[in-house]
């Protein structure tokens, strides 16, 4: 599991590159919630492109990242999910609660 | 019911192990020739039921994991995932969407995942003893290609 990261003109985009699971969902939303508190986004884009699997552990850290940025008065969202965690996002019902794009 | 072949696997409640189990399904569901859909399906369904078992059986220890995976008849695929840990007090509350006990990185979503990438999803529990949870899933026979 690997985090990459962009910023620019208040957006903060992170890359989750790997598979997530439970084994790796504390070390990511903890790196979330540091990239965060040190960025300070307006915006916060999880972007999953090069995600290869995730779980219901994924939806833990998406709900994560909503709600500290809500609490940051921000926006977050889901971008470019590749098909397995698509059909996760699906079936979990997340996207009502946070916005899913595909670019 | 004929079973037509089946894995054992055993292993301990490490985290670690997720990524294994997963992967165990995945090689075993293969012989049926599946889509990349149907295999994405059975790893998270599988990697839902093994961290389960991490989290809420064996909470503050170790303790033994086994799946079996079978093939029934020629086409239908199970996954039984068992514990001996702490067991469930109220199975149908615990399938409740968003119900969890576990900590924040839980989302509480594991057995609606189950339930909506299996065809059938069987959850036994005995507090105290343990638990098993048996999905099953059928891989379609795709036309054109056998």
């Amino acid at each position: 599991m690997n985090i990459k990261t962009a910023f620019s003109a208040g957006r903060l985009t992170i890359f989750l590159v790997g598979e997530l699971d439970h084994h790796q969902a504390k070390f990511v939303i903890n790196n979330v919630d540091e990239l965060i508190d040190e960025y300070l986004p307006r915006e916060c884009v999880l972007d999953l492109s090069e995600l290869g699997f995730m779980d219901s552990s994924g939806i833990a850290v998406i709900i994560r990242m909503s709600r500290r940025m809500n609490n940051l008065g921000g926006r977050a969202w889901i971008e470019n999910p590749s098909r397995q965690p698509q059909r996760v996002i699906d079936a979990s019902g997340i996207d009502r609660l946070v916005p899913v794009s595909v670019r | 019911m004929n079973y037509s072949n089946y894995i054992k696997l055993e292993f301990p409640s490490k985290s670690s192990n997720e990524a294994f189990a997963r992967s165990a399904a995945a090689a075993f569901a293969s012989q049926l020739d599946p889509t990349l859909d149907e295999l994405g399906d059975i790893k998270t369904a599988v990697s839902e039921a093994v961290t389960n078992c991490i989290v809420h059986a064996y909470p503050d220890e170790l303790g033994r994991i086994s799946m079996r995976m079978r093939i029934i008849d020629t086409d239908v695929l199970e996954f039984s995932v068992k514990d001996w840990g702490r067991g469930i007090e109220n199975v149908a509350q615990a399938m409740e969407p968003l119900y969890t006990t576990g900590g924040e990185d839980r989302g509480g979503m594991g057995f609606t995942i189950m339930g909506s990438f299996m065809d059938t999803l069987r959850v036994r529990s005995s507090p105290g003893k343990g638990t098993t949870v048996t999905m099953r899933r059928c891989i379609c026979k795709r036309v054109g290609i056998r």
